[in-house]
C-alpha cells in the first residue's frame, strides 16, 4: 500500500523488538467475537490514475461550465490563483492547531492578520479565528448574546437565510431558548414596528441578516436603536462578505457573524466555508472558538499565541462557551490571502462591479417579470416574481441554456408565490444575464 | 509566605478577614502558587448575595480555571475592581489583594472556618 | 546509537517577516479587474445611506509580496510533511496528494449547493458512496455527513440521543462521561441541555463497571465513551458497558476520535454502540489545515435513523439521487447546506486508495508503531498504566520531574530534535502526561530517531536540566509569554502598534 512506509521485513523486526509473534497479539484487547475476520466490503484498492478518473467522471455528471445566477448564501466569485498556489504548501495544510507557538508562528500570525481584517471589514473590535460556517456562527452568536445578557429568548428576522434559522433552531431547542420570528415589510426589510412590539425584557438578542436572504440591505442603525432601547443585543449576520466592500458596515451591532466564503473559497457544494464571530472588546470573554493574541518571547521578540483559552472546552469542559475545537483555519487563510490580493481599493471596486451587474440584471429581468422589494437598497441579489413556476424556469435554464438560475422561494416563503432570488457577480456575463432574462416569464 | 493569624481560612483556600460585621475575602498564597500566573479574576457585582460554601466567582490562569467559594454568607458591599486590570496582584501579594467585601449575614459561620495554624497543617497534609 | 548520530535541528533560512499590513502602501495592488460588460453605476445613488463611506483598511500590496509573505510565514510552521507529528488523539497521518487534486476538479469545487439535482448527480454520488462505505466500516446502519468537525458530530449525536429518548417519552437529565474524556464531550453534553456526571476509571484505565452500574438509572440518557480511550486502551468490557446502559434504557455514544485503531479490525456497530462520530481529518486522511476544516459524520443504528439531520441523500427507483427533506422526526439541521463536502471527497479518495487490504494494514501499522514506541521508551519514561494499548501510548513526566522538568519542557526540547511534540498534559487522569500517537505514516527510521531523541532528552534531564527548561533553542522564537497575552489581550493589529 503506497501510503505505508514499511517493508514486511521491517514489520517482522518491529514485532520481534516488541517481543510478540504476530500483529494479532496487539489486537487481543478487542474481544474475539468483535474482531473482524473478513474483508470490509469497500471497493478494491485503486491506482492513483483510477481514482482521478473516477472523480473526473463524477465531475462530468455535474453541471461543469454553467453560468451561475444563483447566490442564496453561496457566492460565485473569482478565486485568484495565488490562493491555491500558497495553501497547497504542506507547511500550511498539513499542520494542525497551533498548540506549540514556537513551530506554528506561520499559522498564528496569519490568523492574527485575519482577525484584524475582519475587524476592519465589520467595524467590530475583536474577531475570532473562525467558526464552521455562517450558519453555525449565527447560532453561536445567539448563544453568546444569551450568556452576555442573562436573558433567554431571541428574535430572528424572517428575512434571515432559512437554513441559518433552521440551524439556530436546532442549537436553541435544548438550551431552553425560545425563538420568535419577525416579519418583513413590502420593501423586504425587517418590520420595525413589529420588531419593537416583539422585544420583551427577556429578549437576549435580535438577529438580522444584511444583505438579507432577499438581497435587501437592512437599516441596521434603526434596528440597533430598537433593540438597544430594550436592553437586547443586535446580532448581524452577513452571508455575502463582499457586500462589506461597498455597503456600510454594521458597526451598531453588538455581534457580527460573517460567512467568509465569498473571499476566495470554492463553492464546493456547500463546504468547507468559514464563519467568523466579531464583537466588542468588552464581550471578548464570551466569544466561542480560538483567539490569537500578540505577545513577546523570552528575548522580547514579537510573536503570537492562542490566548484566552480558559473560555474553551479543553479547559472549562461543560462550562465552556462552546464545544468547538477544530475550526476552519485553512479556509480563513484563503480569505486572508484573498483580502490581500484585492486590498483596500480592490474590495471596493469588485463590490462596485457586483452592484453594476446586479443592477443591470434587475433591469433586464424587470422587463419580463416583477422585481419585488424594490423600495430598499440591495447589493448583488434581487427577488423576481414570475408567472411561471420558479422550479420550471430553473430546470429549463439548466437544460437549455447551461445556466443555473435563481433560488425558488416558495419552499420557505409560500406567500411570495413564484418568486426566486437571483444573483449576479463579477463573473456573471452580460450574455448570460440576457439569455436568462430571455427565458423568464 | 506567612498566613496572617487574624484571618480565617477555608479548605478551598480562601481567606476571610472579619472587621465587625464586614468580611473581606481573598485567596491564599497556597492557592495562587498552585494556580500559577493569574490572568483574570471574575467577581460578583455589589449587592450580590454570597452563600457560604457556594461559588461566587472564578480565577483564571493561562490554562486553568478555578472557582471561588464563599467562606461565609453575606451581601457584597465592595468589589476590588483593580484586580480586573491587574490580576497579577493576586500572585504578588495574595493576602492583601482582596476580592470582595461583604456584610456578614451569619457571623456564627466564621467559627466553623480554619485558623491560620489549622490551615497550615491542612496544606502541609495536601502537599 | 552514539549521541553524535542523533539528529538535531540546525538553523536554516528564516527571514523576519512583518505583518502583511506592514508591507502596505497606498496604490500597490495585486489585482486587475476584468472589463465591466454592463453599464457603470453610481454606487451612492444605488445605495443611498447604505453606502460605505470609509474603506476597510485592508492591506495594499503586490502579488510577489503576497507570495513571499505567506511562503516565509509557512517556513515557521511544523507540519506532517516535515516529520513525525505524534500529537496524541489527533492522528496526524500523511495527507495524500491525490485527495487534493480530485477535490479541486472544476465540476466538484465549482458546484453550487443549490444547483438543480439534475446537474448534481456527481456530487450526490460521491456523498452516497462515502456514506455507504463509512456505514460498512463502522458497522452501523445509517449516517449523516453534515457535521463540520468532531465536536459538531458529538453535538449531532447527542441530539439524536435526546430526540430518540424524547420519542420514547423521556429525554432524561444526565450524560455520563469518563474522567479521561476529551473536553469536547462534557461541553457537548451541556450544549445539548444535559447535566454531566463524571464516571471514574478503574486502575486499568477502563470504565469502572461497578461505578457505571451504580450511576446508571432512569435519569441517565447515556454514556459518551471514547474507545480506544485517550490512554490508547481498548475497553474490553465494551459489551458489558453497552448492556448495562441498554438494560436501563440508556444509549452508548462512541467518540470515534481514535477510530484509526479499529478500521477493518473491529466495528463499533458490532459491539453495542448506538451512535458515533468519525473525524475524517483524523482517521480518513483529510488534512488538518492548521486547525480545520475537519468533518465529523455521525453514524447510528436503525432506531436512531429517523432523527438524523436533514436532508439525506436517497436513491430513487430510476437510480438517480436526490436530497430528501421530508424527515418529520429529524433533529433539524446542524449546518447550512450538506457538510464540508470538499473533505468528503478527500476521505472517499483515501478509502479508494486503500481498499479493504490497505485499510487493514493501515490500522495494523498504526498500532504496531505505537507499541514499538511504547516498548522502546518504557523505563526511560514512566508508564502509568501497564494495560495493553492500541494506536497511542501515554507516559508521564514522573521520572523527569525529579529534575524539576515537566511534560511541557520535554515537549519544547523535542522541537530541537526536529519533531513536533506529543500532546502535553492530556489526558488529565495522568499527571504530567506525554500522549504519543505516531500513526501508520512513520517509517521505522523516523520512529528510531524519535526514540533516540526521547532517550537523549531523558539523559539531558539528568545532566543538564536547564538545557531543557530553556528549550527550544533552534526556533526563531522561544517560550512565548502566554501570561502577558492573556492579561492584556492584543487581538488585532493597529497602526500605532507597529
Amino acid at each position: 500500500m503506497r501510503y505505508l512506509p514499511k517493508s514486511s521485513a521491517e514489520r517482522a523486526h518491529m514485532l520481534r523488538e516488541i517481543g510478540i509473534g504476530s500483529i494479532d497479539e496487539l489486537f487481543a484487547p478487542i474481544p474475539a467475537q468483535f474482531r473482524l475476520i473478513r474483508d470490509l466490503c469497500v471497493p478494491r484498492q485503486m491506482a492513483e490514475s483510477e481514482i482521478v478518473d473516477w472523480f473526473r467522471a463524477r465531475a462530468a455528471e455535474n453541471g461543469d461550465g454553467y453560468d451561475i445566477l444563483l447566490g442564496a448564501g453561496a457566492y460565485n466569485h473569482y478565486r485568484p490563483l495565488v490562493i491555491d498556489a500558497l495553501i497547497s504548501r504542506g507547511e500550511w495544510f498539513t499542520a494542525y492547531t497551533p498548540y506549540q507557538p514556537e513551530i506554528a508562528q506561520g499559522t498564528l500570525q496569519a490568523i492574527f492578520e485575519f482577525q484584524t481584517m475582519i475587524c476592519e471589514l465589520t467595524g467590530m473590535e475583536v474577531a475570532n479565528a473562525s467558526m464552521y460556517d455562517g450558519s453555525t456562527g449565527a447560532a453561536e452568536a445567539v448563544m453568546m448574546a444569551m450568556r452576555i445578557t442573562g436573558r433567554n429568548s431571541a428574535i430572528l428576522a424572517r428575512s434571515v437565510h432559512p437554513e441559518y434559522r433552521e440551524v439556530i433552531a436546532t442549537y436553541a431547542k435544548y438550551q431552553g431558548l425560545p425563538l420568535t420570528e419577525v416579519a418583513f415589510t413590502d420593501n423586504g426589510r425587517v418590520d420595525l414596528a413589529a420588531l419593537d412590539a416583539a422585544i420583551t425584557p427577556n429578549t437576549a438578542c435580535v438577529l438580522i441578516q444584511s444583505p438579507n436572504f432577499f438581497g435587501t440591505i437592512e437599516d441596521v442603525a434603526a434596528i440597533a436603536d430598537i433593540a438597544h432601547a430594550k436592553g437586547a443585543l443586535l446580532v448581524v449576520s452577513v452571508a455575502e462578505a463582499l457586500s462589506l466592500g461597498i455597503v456600510r458596515p454594521p458597526s451598531e451591532a453588538d455581534i457580527v457573524t460573517l460567512e467568509a466564503q465569498s473571499f476566495g473559497v470554492p463553492l464546493s457544494y456547500g463546504g468547507p466555508y468559514a464563519g467568523v464571530i466579531a464583537t466588542r472588546e468588552k464581550f471578548v470573554r464570551q466569544i466561542p472558538g480560538r483567539l490569537v493574541g500578540q505577545t513577546t518571547d523570552r528575548n522580547g521578540k514579537r510573536g503570537f499565541v492562542l490566548t484566552l483559552a480558559t473560555r474553551e472546552q479543553h479547559i472549562r469542559r461543560e462550562k465552556a462557551t462552546s464545544n468547538i475545537c477544530t475550526n476552519q483555519a485553512l479556509v480563513a487563510l484563503m480569505t486572508n490571502i484573498y483580502m490581500d490580493v484585492y486590498g483596500r481599493e480592490g474590495i471596493k471596486e469588485l463590490a462596485q462591479q457586483n452592484l453594476a451587474k446586479a443592477a443591470y440584471a434587475r433591469k433586464q429581468f424587470g422587463t419580463k417579470a416583477r422585481v419585488l422589494f424594490d423600495g430598499a437598497p440591495r447589493f448583488n441579489e434581487f427577488v423576481l416574481q414570475t408567472s411561471e413556476d420558479a422550479y420550471e424556469i430553473s430546470h429549463r435554464l439548466a437544460a437549455k441554456n447551461k445556466i443555473i438560475g435563481g433560488f425558488p422561494l416558495r419552499k420557505f416563503y409560500p406567500e411570495l408565490g413564484n418568486a426566486a432570488v437571483w444573483c449576479a457577480t463579477e463573473l456573471t456575463s452580460r450574455a448570460a444575464i440576457d439569455a436568462a432574462a430571455g427565458e423568464v416569464k | 509566605m506567612a498566613y496572617p493569624p487574624e484571618f480565617k481560612y477555608t479548605k478551598e483556600h480562601e481567606w476571610l478577614a472579619v472587621d465587625g460585621a464586614t468580611g473581606t475575602i481573598g485567596i491564599t498564597d497556597y492557592a495562587q502558587n498552585s494556580l500559577g500566573d493569574i490572568v483574570f479574576v471574575e467577581l460578583p457585582k455589589v449587592g450580590a448575595q454570597l452563600v457560604a460554601g457556594k461559588t461566587f466567582g472564578t480565577v483564571e490562569s493561562v490554562k486553568a480555571v478555578s472557582d471561588l467559594f464563599a467562606p461565609a454568607s453575606g451581601t457584597v458591599t465592595e468589589v476590588n475592581d483593580g484586580l480586573t486590570t491587574s490580576p497579577e496582584k493576586v500572585n504578588s501579594d495574595p493576602h492583601s489583594a482582596w476580592m470582595v467585601k461583604i456584610t456578614l449575614a451569619n457571623p456564627a459561620e466564621v467559627d466553623a472556618l480554619l485558623s491560620a495554624a489549622d490551615y497550615e497543617k491542612f496544606i502541609a497534609d495536601e502537599q | 546509537m552514539s549521541n553524535e548520530n542523533i539528529r538535531k535541528v540546525t538553523t536554516h533560512i528564516s527571514q523576519n517577516e512583518g505583518l502583511i499590513f506592514e508591507h502596505s502602501s497606498p496604490g500597490k495592488k495585486a489585482y486587475r479587474l476584468a472589463e465591466l460588460d454592463v453599464p457603470e453605476i453610481d454606487a451612492s445613488a444605488e445605495l443611498g445611506a447604505a453606502l460605505r463611506t470609509e474603506s476597510a483598511a485592508l492591506p495594499e500590496v503586490s502579488e510577489p509580496e503576497i507570495i513571499r509573505h505567506f511562503t516565509r510565514l509557512s517556513t515557521w510552521n511544523y507540519a506532517v510533511d516535515h516529520g513525525m507529528y505524534p500529537l496524541g488523539s489527533c492522528t496526524m497521518k500523511y495527507n495524500p496528494r491525490v485527495n487534493e487534486v480530485v477535490s479541486r476538479l472544476d465540476g466538484l469545487a465549482g458546484a453550487h449547493p443549490y444547483q438543480p439535482e439534475q446537474i448534481s448527480q456527481g456530487v450526490l454520488r460521491i456523498m452516497k458512496a462515502l456514506a455507504d462505505q463509512l456505514i460498512e466500516i463502522t458497522g452501523m446502519d445509517a449516517i449523516t455527513l453534515q457535521p463540520a468537525a468532531g465536536a459538531h458530530g458529538e453535538l449531532t449525536g447527542i441530539l439524536l440521543m435526546r430526540a430518540f429518548l424524547e420519542s420514547q417519552g423521556n429525554a432524561r437529565k444526565k450524560i455520563l462521561i469518563p474522567d479521561s474524556a476529551h473536553g469536547t464531550n462534557p461541553a457537548t453534553a451541556a450544549m445539548a441541555g444535559y447535566e454531566v456526571e463524571n464516571l471514574r476509571s478503574n486502575e486499568d484505565g477502563m470504565v469502572d463497571l461497578a461505578a457505571l452500574e451504580a450511576q446508571m438509572n432512569e435519569d441517565v440518557a447515556g454514556l459518551m465513551l471514547t474507545n480506544p480511550n485517550t490512554l490508547g486502551i481498548f475497553d474490553e468490557q465494551i459489551a458489558q458497558i453497552a448492556e448495562i446502559l441498554h438494560r436501563k434504557g440508556g444509549l452508548l455514544y462512541m467518540d470515534g476520535a481514535n477510530m484509526n485503531a479499529l478500521v477493518a479490525k473491529a466495528r463499533p456497530g458490532d459491539f453495542g454502540v448506538d451512535m458515533m462520530h468519525l473525524n475524517l481529518h483524523k482517521t480518513f486522511s483529510t488534512p488538518h489545515g492548521g486547525g480545520g476544516p475537519g468533518s465529523g459524520p455521525v453514524a447510528c443504528t436503525k432506531h436512531l435513523e429517523p432523527f438524523l439531520p436533514k436532508p439525506v441523500v436517497v436513491e430513487t427507483d430510476e437510480g438517480t439521487l436526490r436530497l430528501d427533506y421530508d424527515r418529520p422526526q429529524s433533529i433539524g439541521r446542524v449546518r447550512a447546506f450538506y457538510g464540508n463536502f470538499g473533505m468528503l471527497i478527500r476521505a472517499l479518495a483515501y478509502i479508494m486508495a486503500n481498499g479493504p487490504d490497505g485499510l487493514r494494514q493501515t490500522t495494523e501499522d498504526a498500532v504496531l508503531n505505537a507499541n514499538y514506541l511504547r516498548k522502546k521508551l518504557e523505563g526511560t519514561f514512566d508508564l502509568p498504566y501497564s494495560t495493553p494499548t492500541m494506536h497511542e501510548v501515554v507516559f508521564s513526566d514522573k521520572l523527569q520531574s525529579k529534575s524539576g522538568l515537566k511534560t511541557g519542557d520535554i515537549a519544547k526540547r523535542l522541537i530541537d530534535y526536529g519533531f513536533h511534540p506529543y500532546t502535553v498534559s492530556f489526558p488529565m487522569v495522568v499527571h504530567g502526561a506525554l500522549m504519543i500517537e505516531p500513526t501508520e505514516s512513520e517509517p521505522l527510521e523516523e520512529l528510531d530517531l524519535f526514540v533516540d531523541a526521547m532517550k537523549s532528552i531523558a539523559q539531558e534531564a539528568i545532566d543538564s536540566p536547564d538545557l531543557i527548561k530553556n528549550a527550544p533553542h533552534s526556533t526563531r522564537l522561544s517560550r512565548l509569554d502566554e501570561t502577558a497575552a492573556a492579561r492584556k489581550p492584543v487581538l488585532r493589529w493597529k497602526l500605532e502598534s507597529k
